[in-house]
């Protein structure tokens, strides 16, 4: 229907469309009788497992406006055995954050090395005053019983970094030569930048123990070093063994 | 048989009862069916079930509010204008037979009563625009007495349309007279009726006359509390009435099954059927622009309205 076909069409459509939504189901979210499907990932309020936080600052530093307040002293622990060294250690004084500020980006959670602070879907917090809304450390820690275990990946989503880790194979234990042994098909690829122009870096990442390809295919897109430093220079010198006079040739592709 | 006066006295009771109740049962209906077609759920809360006590709350809330009258206003014009609004559909109300015994006032010309005060309504609009001393208030009125002039006319004639038919200005008479194949004949009065009673009624899509977005709210602007409710009840009262006089006119009032018992239920029932489509049409239609109003009202209903009065006029010639 065009918009030029007569004003009756239009009014009967409009009567349609009325009477048709009278009869479906209404979007109403009776939202304080029934509580709202949340969908994963919400981000409600931050929530902080204090055993974890070794006051290390650094979500402090990162937030952006500044609004997690951390007060920490230093506490020396006795040795534990005799004669051993005094060890010191952080203790936290104070965590809060400022949530009359906080602006839910996120950075605080994504940053702490610690997985001390934690996305928390709760968000019934509303305060009459707005200073009512600085949190201290022991309501931030009420909240980690609230929030949920991770939510499965989304489909086709990158495999995580750490079952990438997880999944890779096991490094043989070195014992006697095999690390010489492993070392030289490896250390070569590396160069690659510096002497062996031709020879591709894939051979590293497959067996680790295989042979070196006596004739390495020629990688067209590889670039190739307009000062090519001695070639042996570097391989070299790891045959000796230790990784100490790997510093000594001072290589660009090192 | 009761004394003279007991008898007033019940009548008056019984219709300003019905009075108070019927605009309340239509204004709840408006909240729920408008909500309901907007695919929301309207009010939940008062009164526990479904919100069925949230006009009462806010009759409650009116009452509590501060009367203001505005300081440059035409003090007592202002105070009068909502009773002059209201008072004609309570006049209204009481000649409207909901079957033949059930009947406020039994008057003879009922049609000529009816359609007279309901004329005198927009006189409590134009005293309320002119004496608010408020701009948008008088622009308001203006439309509303523009727009009440120009559709009082094929009003009138529909009406005159189905009194010619039945060959009496009685409503009981009316109502008696009918029989279903009007529904065909009259059909084009009956679309004239009931388009000019929605414009008598300033509700969408004929609510130039109040267009929030253009002058706040037309000639009640300046209301608060209480007066500013009973212009709101003189709207769904003239909703009853009007709805109610279609039931009467169009649709054989009472007739139906078991007429003797349960004909003022029938009444009721088509009156509130008309009521819905009434709501039906405010939720589904804009705003007519002033002009566009003006020109339905002169291009289109009163020369079908004089088309159905000469309809009328072949088929009781006819039939006689
Ligand atoms: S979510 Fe962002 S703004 Fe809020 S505390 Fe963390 S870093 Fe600061
Ligand atoms: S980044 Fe983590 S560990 Fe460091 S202070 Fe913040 S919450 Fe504690």
């Amino acid at each position: 229907m065009s918009e030029r076909d007569g004003i009756l069409p239009g009014l009967v459509r409009g009567l349609a469309t009325t009477a048709r939504s009278l009869t479906r189901h209404t979007h109403t979210a009776e939202y304080p009788d029934v509580s709202p499907a949340l969908p994963p990932r919400s981000r409600g309020v931050i929530a902080l497992t204090e055993e974890n936080c070794t006051s290390c600052m650094l979500c402090a530093r990162e937030c952006p406006d500044w609004c997690i307040y951390i007060d920490s002293h230093k506490e020396e622990l006795p040795p534990t055995t005799p004669g051993g060294r005094a060890r010191q250690r952080n203790m936290l004084d104070r965590f809060a954050i400022d949530f009359s500020l906080c602006m839910y980006c996120g950075i605080c959670i994504e940053v702490c090395p610690f997985d001390a602070l934690h996305w928390s879907p709760e968000f019934e917090y509303a305060e009459v005053d707005i200073r009512d809304l600085l949190h201290e450390r022991d309501r931030l820690g009420a909240w980690m019983a609230t929030v949920p275990p991770p939510p499965a990946l989304d489909p086709g989503s990158a495999v995580p970094a750490e079952v990438t880790a997880a999944a890779k194979p096991k490094r043989p234990a070195p014992a006697g030569a095999a690390p010489a042994a492993r070392a030289r098909p490896a250390r070569p690829a590396r160069t690659e930048g510096g002497g062996t122009p031709a020879r591709p870096p894939r051979p590293r990442r497959e067996a680790p123990t295989r042979e070196l390809p006596v004739t390495p295919p020629v990688d067209a897109t590889q670039v190739i070093p307009v000062t090519p430093p001695a070639p042996e220079a570097g391989p070299g010198t790891p045959d000796a063994g230790g990784p100490a006079p790997r510093l000594q040739p001072g290589e660009g592709g090192e | 048989m009761l004394p003279t006066w007991l008898e007033v006295v019940l009548r008056a009771v019984a219709v300003l009862l019905a009075f108070l109740v019927l605009p309340l049962l239509v204004g709840q209906t408006e909240h729920k069916v408008m909500a309901h077609m907007q695919g929301r759920l309207g009010p939940m809360y008062a009164g526990g079930f479904h919100g069925w006590a949230q006009l009462v709350a806010d009759g409650v809330k009116f009452v509590q509010k501060e009367d203001i009258t505005p300081a440059r206003a035409d003090r007592w014009v202002f105070r009068l204008a909502p009773a002059v609004a209201l008072v004609p559909y309570l006049v209204a109300l009481a000649a409207i037979p909901l079957s033949p015994s059930v009947v406020g006032a039994p008057v003879d010309a009922g049609v000529v009563l009816v359609l007279a005060v309901i004329g005198v309504g927009v006189i409590g609009t134009l005293m309320a625009g002119w004496a608010s001393a408020n701009k948008y208030s008088l622009l308001g009125a203006m439309r509303a007495a523009a727009q009440l002039v120009s559709y009082e006319l094929p009003l009138v004639l529909a009406v005159a349309s189905v009194a010619l038919a039945a060959g009496t200005l009685s409503l009981v008479g009316i109502a008696e007279a009918w029989s279903p194949w009007w529904l065909l004949w009259q059909l084009p009065g009956a679309v004239v009726f009931l388009v000019a009673a929605l414009a008598e009624l300033q509700r969408p899509p004929f609510d130039m006359p109040l267009a929030d977005s253009e002058i706040v709210f037309g000639a009640v602007t300046e209301y608060t509390g209480l007066r500013f409710a009973f212009f709101l009840l003189a709207e769904y009262a003239g909703i009853v009435v009007f709805s109610l006089l279609f039931a009467v006119l169009y649709l054989g009032g009472w007739a139906g099954p078991l007429e003797s018992w349960l004909g003022w239920l029938w009444t009721l029932l088509k009156g509130f059927v008309v009521a819905v489509v009434v709501i039906w049409l405010r939720v589904s239609w804009p705003r007519l622009r002033e002009d566009q109003l003006q020109r339905l009202a002169w291009v289109w209903l009163v020369p079908i309205a004089l088309f159905q009065l000469a309809l009328t006029a072949v088929g009781v010639v006819m039939t006689s």
